[in-house]
This record gives structure tokens, sequence and C-alpha cells, in this order.
């Protein structure tokens, strides 16, 4: 089944709401104490596609994700994510969509598939399929053998998998993953990658991924955005975005070409809370 | 086809539209308590530490006061009257615990796991809760043991044994409950662990825990009787000793603790996604 192709299935169908849209805001703003960290974005993420958001530390982005994942109320503007609007039917893009934390999100505690049990019940899978789900995801995570091991002795890209798992149990029309690949050795990195493409094309699912890895990017990414100061400066397919700077430009040249001015007018403008989180998730 | 998304969504009036709503409610609550049970099955080595505690309460401090005429009638051992005193204290330091847990989860980000997914924040609250009175079940029979041990003379009618499973798993609620409320107002776990010790203390003496209210002077009786605590310390005596009696009533005993945790639940509810915001 195409999960980009069912219509949205209730009559609540937020006003505004175009068809063929993952995400999709307008003039959406979040400003703390008077400090805008997100500055009027307009988003649009197209079903089926993989979205990069891109930008240096303190642009905005995780404050972005978080408004798009419903943990971060909006101080002005209107977003749909997965076909709900997200103020009024925020339960609603809850359940349709998955989500990856930049920080270490699985319990620790729990074994893998003691975990993936605890989100096929929050997300209320039907009982009947919980089994045959969990089994499924461990299969296309490369995780069956260490299922029933605690996942505090698994590897970092073992972790990252099961997570991912965790979010898309439930069949998610959009997966939103916060630097999904921090910290990993290349192969891990790989992995992940691959899960990500897989995920794409047996499922339909949108991903919309933040990252500092123009590697990534690269690999993954149909378009890109880049966030800066707040401001989403620039949207368009990587190849799109080199081409407008020169012929042999690299990402890494658009991203030095936005984020250069962030060197003279020194970190300001970082958020300062955002940048100890990073490198909480980072160590 | 019935997705998962549309089961949240469309909240039918119908007979059967509600039973799936109460029926979904309840898996979401069962899989906070069952990633407990979980925890607890993997390293249950915290029930026996967490014995360490009312064992010292009993043994040297109840042998010591049992000496001293006038705590309690005559007719009453002080040991007996502690024990359910010294119940009721072990599972609320255990469900004071609750707080400082819930701010690691948030450290750490298995928090944003619960709050991204689509069950209402009450189911979670609620998921923790029972995760505290499950936690304080085991509590209670490691005091059981100890109580029976030093010849207390514990009730072991199965119906009165029930009726202190009921009585602690509220306790273990209400004050678990409080103590994410806490936990959502403070945010870090150095102001937690300040403020956890300063209301525990006040919770404990403040109750007929240790002695009874008729001991206090009056401005302290009245400080007591506003405390869920004496309630449920009251219900533990008629239930857990033989022979026990209960001062305000069984009835009136689950009516506070119950009115109490619906209160603190509505409001945790409330103020519990601030905590990943």
């Amino acid at each position: 089944m195409d999960i980009r192709n069912v219509p949205a299935e209730t009559a609540s169908v937020a006003p505004g709401f175009e068809q063929g849209y993952a995400v999709r805001t307008r003039g959406l703003t979040k400003a703390f104490d008077g400090h805008v960290v997100v500055d009027h974005v307009d988003l649009e993420v197209r079903d089926g596609e993989i979205f990069g958001l891109i930008g240096p530390n303190g642009a905005g982005k995780s404050t972005l994700i978080k408004m798009l994942t419903t943990l971060l109320p909006p101080t002005s503007g209107e977003a749909t994510v997965a076909g709900c609007d997200l103020l009024r039917e925020a339960r609603l893009v809850r359940a349709r969509i998955g989500y990856v934390p930049q920080l270490l999100s699985a319990d620790g505690a729990l074994t893998g598939r003691e975990n993936l049990l605890l989100s096929a019940r929050l997300y209320l899978l039907p009982r009947k399929e919980r089994a045959e789900r969990i089994a499924e995801a461990l299969a296309m995570t490369g995780l069956e053998g260490a299922a029933d091991r605690p996942a505090q002795n698994y590897s970092g890209g073992m972790l990252r998998r099961l997570e991912i798992a965790q979010s898309t149990l439930h069949r998610p029309r959009l997966l939103i993953m916060d630097e999904p690949t921090v910290g990993l050795d290349p192969v891990a990195r790989n992995a992940i990658w691959d899960h990500v493409r897989d995920l794409r094309t047996r499922f339909g699912t949108t991903i919309l991924i933040t990252t500092h890895v123009m590697e990534e990017v690269e690999a993954l990414c149909d378009r890109v955005g880049i966030l800066h100061h707040g401001r989403l400066e620039k949207v368009g397919t990587p190849a799109a975005l080199k081409a407008e700077i020169g012929p042999d430009a690299t990402l890494d040249d658009v991203f030095a070409q936005i984020a250069g001015t962030d060197i003279e007018m020194g970190d300001e403008h970082g958020n300062a809370r955002e940048s100890r989180r990073s490198a909480i998730g980072h160590g | 086809m019935e997705t998962p998304a549309n089961r949240v969504a469309v909240p039918s009036a119908t007979a059967s539209g509600i039973l799936a709503a109460v029926e979904g409610y309840a898996t979401q609550v069962q899989a906070v308590a069952g990633a407990e049970v979980s925890k607890l099955r993997h390293d249950p080595s915290e029930i026996l530490t967490r014995a360490i505690q009312p064992a010292i309460w009993l043994v040297l401090f109840g042998e010591v006061m049992a000496q001293v005429r006038g705590i309690t009638s005559d007719s009453t051992r002080y040991l007996d009257f502690l024990a359910p005193g010294i119940l009721a204290q072990s599972v609320l330091f255990a469900a004071i615990f609750y707080g400082i847990a819930a701010i690691w989860e948030r450290d750490l980000g298995v928090l944003h796991r619960y709050m991204v997914s689509p069950a209402p924040r009450s189911a979670l609250v609620l998921g923790k809760a029972l995760s505290a009175g499950i936690r304080g079940l085991t509590q209670s029979v490691v005091v059981y043991i100890l109580a029976i041990v030093l010849g207390i003379g514990v009730d072991l009618n199965p119906l009165h044994l029930l009726g202190v499973a009921v009585i602690i798993a509220l306790g273990s609620a209400l004050f678990s409950t409080f103590s994410l409320i806490i936990a959502c107002i403070v945010r870090t776990r150095e102001r937690f662990m300040g403020i956890g010790q300063v209301l525990t203390m006040p919770i404990f003496f403040a109750s007929n825990a240790i002695y009874p209210i008729d001991l206090m002077p009056g401005w302290l009786q009245a400080i007591s009787r506003a405390n869920p605590l004496t309630y449920q310390v009251d219900a533990l005596r008629a239930l857990m000793l033989t022979g026990g009696q209960s001062k305000f009533g069984l009835g009136v005993d689950c009516a506070v603790l119950v009115l109490a945790t619906t209160v603190l639940v509505v409001i945790a509810a409330r103020i519990y996604p601030r905590m990943t915001a």
C-alpha cells in the first residue's frame, strides 16, 4: 500500500491543506523572550521526498523541528503536517508522523523488543499485528539477533536503527530525524542511509532530516533548505544550489557562503541551550 | 483499512467507539507501566536496597521509641502502631523519586519518545502513577516480611491484604504524581534534589505516620488533617493490623486519596508537556 496516495482519511482535514505536501508552513515563527529563533518560515516538503534541513548551530533547526513535532507551540504562523493542522490537530499530527530526536530516545534499560512493544502500544497498533510488525521491524533493521538484549549494550549504529524502527512501526506518512548520523562510524552511517532509502521505497515515507554533514545531503536528499538566523534562506536541489555558486562548487561551499557571515558576527545569535544540547548529543 | 492514525482520529460517539477509545487509552497506560515492570524485572536489586530504610526505622527507631510510655494507649504496642506508618513512608519515599526520574528521562531524551506519541498526556501520567503503584506493592511485600519477623500483629486476611494493596497503589500514584508536578515546575535535577528533601520530611512528620495526631499541637493537627499521607496511614492501620481501627473511616480515607490523586493527575497532564518544550 502506498501511504502517499491515501487521502486524509478523516473529515477533519485542515483548511488550507493541499494534497501533495507532507509539511507546509506559513510564517512559522518562534520567539523566546522576544528573541526570534525561527523567523517566518515558509517550508514545503513534498510527499515522498527526502528533504534536508541544514544550517549552522543556532540557526533554529531544532526549534523548527520541535514545532513540527508538536513539542513546542509556535509563537505565530500556521502549518499543516502530514495533512493535519499543527495547532488544532496536534494529536492527529503525532499519530501520523515519526520522530527520531537527536538525543538518545530508546530506553537503555529495556531490550530492543521491549522498546518496540512500548511504541506499538503507544501508537495503538492492533494487538494482532504487533508481534508481526515488531518482527518485521527487527528484520528490516538487522536487529533480530540483538532483540532480547538490553539496548544499553547496543552500539551507536544499532541504537539509531532501533530508534528509527520505533519511530516507523506505525508506518508514519512523515519521518522527521534530527541529525540522525551524528557520532556514527562510516559503516553505521551507510547502514542508516540505506535504511532511510528503503523506508521511502517500501512505504513511500516522506523524510525530513536535519544535518551538518554535506555528504549526507549528497547521499540522501532530493531537496535541501538552508536555515540561517531563523530564516529559510534557500531551497533547492543540491545540484541547483551548487550551480548557483559556480561550476565546481561543492555543498560545503554553499554552506560556507551562507554560514560564513556567522564567523564575522561571532556567535551572538547562537542559541546556547541548543549548542549545549548538541554537545550532549555528540558526546 | 483501519490504520492507527484513524483509530486515534475518529472519536465516534457510538458504544463501540467509546469502548475502542477506552481500550486504546488503557493500552497506552499499560505501555508506560509495562515498560516499568520490565525494568524492575531486569534489575530487581532495587527492591532489596529499598528494604534497608524501613528496616532501620522499625528496628532502630521503633525499638527505642517503644520504651517511651504515652505515645500510644497502653493496649497498643508502639511497634504495631509504627509498622503501617513505616509502610506508608517507604512507599512515599519511593514515589517521591518519580519526579527526578522524569527529569532524568527528559535529559536522556527518552521522554521525547512518549511526548511525540499520540497517547493523551493523562494516559502517560496515569501510566507513571500505575508504575509507582506497582513499585510500591513490591516495597510492601518487603515491609510485611520485616513486620512478621519483628513479631508485629499483621493481619493476613486476604480481603485485608487486597485492601492494603489498593491503598498502597493509590498512595504511590498520588505522591508520584505530586512529585512529577514538582519536577515539571523546577525542571532541573539539582533544584529537585533540594526541594525533594524539603517536601518529603514535612509530609512525613506532619502526619500520623509515627505518632498519633492527638499528641500534636492544634496547628500541626490542622496540617496533618490536610495531609493525604495521614489518610493513607489511617487506612493502613485498619487493614494491616489484626484488630486495627481506622480513625476517620475507610470510606473517608479512600475518598480523600482518590480525589487528591485525580486532581493531581489532571494538573500533571496539563504541565507534563512543558518538560520537553
